[in-house]
């Protein structure tokens, strides 16, 4: 079967390496995957910050292309993604009049028939069982798994994994050699959507968070989605002035650290794209 | 301390323990089914909210404030700073003894603030880099991060603010010099049309 792919912005700009990396991996293990036909943006913070039914109608009708696509499963590797449609989808199964609603808004029938994963989810699925199997050279490195917010809260809705020490991206990561760290920050706020317009307060959440992953041993740290990959790694400089120090730690993409221990090549994994050097 | 100053006039506040619901919690019940009322006060929020020492009231003290009643307090809330810095990050609902959903409730203060015209002014670069993200969607259906700063900057005047960043970006690929069109550029204007328009935000 196919699995329907849902990039997302992030993903073709400022993260490009993350969706090459998935690419890779998915080729690397024969899963078939076919990016939803003329997407849109799912609006992100900046929608259910000024507007609900913005927020509702722009992921709903991404659902809806992908369910007149054919499509039963996608694959939603940005987290930020990955919660707002999963968010909408669980409102409009909710509330019938709403999802007449939105489905008025956009012009567009929406059944709520497809599901959706997370990066960790399809790995789990379809990479996982057999990913022992296929480890070329184990990345035997202390990693730090960070899991930031979207991907397991709210639980309610989401309901993947633990909502304040998940460990599916642990376990995927002890299948490849590596050693998880136990560390305090593993579902904690990087910042996210500060970024730009509160710089410094990103610096410091960021900073706590590579601060202990550091203090802890890490020699990398594993993320899945986008937004956190851009604080911690793009962020550095404001993070080590909060920490006055400088920490060069990496910070990899979950499927750059699978690529790698199966052999992928560096360059197909997208590693020069990270601001911090990524030389292990 | 500022907080200390609102909880003295809770205290002196003579309707503090009345049981009926005011205004704004009453339209956050219909609204987002979201009860203030049911807030015990045990502080879990704002012990687990990673940007409570930014806020000018900590998310227990919102609900606090949304609880009296009292239209004076709630519309400190309204023009509060807290409910624009709040990250929706989702921790104090994950930790909320009663499971009160407060990022749903942010998401709709915001938006009744913004609407209402009573937004925070420290609030403006914030509420200029989600404006500046919508627009870039809004004619191109996806993001389009030249835009988003453009925009940004001239809404802010923040001119050099991450002047640094964009040929770091360039040089490593990650940004795109033209934006990403979809087709159906008409369907999302005709979204933004339905939902922002009607709200003037």
């Amino acid at each position: 079967m196919t699995l329907g792919f849902y990039p997302g912005c992030s993903l073709k700009g400022s993260s490009r390496e993350y969706a090459e990396s998935v690419l890779a991996v998915a080729e690397a293990f024969n899963i078939s995957i076919e990016e939803i036909s003329d997407w849109n943006c799912c609006g992100a913070t900046a929608a259910h910050n000024l507007n609900r039914e913005l927020s509702l109608a722009l992921p709903a009708r991404i659902l809806s292309l992908a369910e007149k696509q054919g499509m039963e499963e996608i694959v939603v590797p940005c987290a930020a993604c990955y919660s707002r449609l999963s968010v909408t989808k669980h409102e409009l199964s909710a509330n019938a009049s709403l999802k007449d609603r939105i489905s008025d808004i956009n012009n567009m029938e929406y059944k709520g028939s497809v599901k959706i994963l997370n990066i960790i989810q399809m790995l789990d699925k379809y990479v996982a069982p057999v990913l022992e199997s296929r480890v070329a050279k184990p990345f035997d490195h202390k990693v730090a798994c960070y899991y930031g917010c979207y991907l397991t809260r709210p639980h309610d809705i989401l309901n993947f994994d633990r909502e304040e020490d998940p460990q599916t991206m642990d376990e995927l990561m002890l299948k490849i050699g590596a050693t998880p760290i136990d560390w305090a920050f593993k579902t904690e706020c990087c910042g996210a959507g500060l970024s730009v317009s509160r710089t410094g307060s990103v610096g410091r959440l960021s900073g706590k968070i590579i601060g202990d992953a550091s203090d802890r041993g890490a020699e990398a740290i594993v993320v899945a989605c986008p937004m956190c990959h851009s604080n911690l790694d793009m962020r550095r400089d404001a993070i080590n002035s909060f920490l006055g120090e400088k920490i060069d730690i990496p910070v990899l993409y979950i499927t750059q650290a699978i690529g790698l221990a199966v052999g992928i090549d560096r360059k197909a994994l997208a590693l020069q794209r990270h601001f911090v050097k990524v030389t292990i | 301390m500022v907080w200390s100053g609102i909880l003295n006039s809770f205290i002196m506040s003579s309707d503090s323990h009345n049981s009926s619901l005011s205004k704004l919690g009453t339209e956050l019940l219909e609204q987002t089914e979201v009860k203030v009322t049911h807030c015990y006060q045990c502080g879990k929020c704002t012990a687990g909210c990673p940007l409570a020492e930014e806020m000018d009231y900590p998310p227990s003290l919102v609900m606090r404030m949304l609880q009296t009643g009292n239209s004076e307090l709630e519309e400190k809330v309204l023009r509060s700073f807290s409910i624009w810095v709040c990250l929706t990050c989702e921790m104090c609902f994950a930790r909320c003894p009663m499971s009160i959903d407060i990022p749903k409730m942010m998401d709709y203060l915001r938006e009744k603030a913004l609407t209402e015209k009573k937004s925070n002014p420290k609030a403006r670069e914030i509420i200029a880099f989600h404006k500046s993200f919508l627009d870039t969607i809004k004619y191109t259906g996806r993001l389009y991060e030249i835009g988003l700063f453009a925009g940004y900057k001239s809404r802010t005047l923040k001119i050099l603010d991450d002047l640094s960043l964009a040929p770091k970006m360039l040089r490593r690929g990650k940004l795109n010099i033209f934006p990403e069109l979809i087709h159906d550029r008409s369907g999302i204007a005709g979204i933004f049309r339905k939902t922002v328009k009607k709200n003037k935000n």
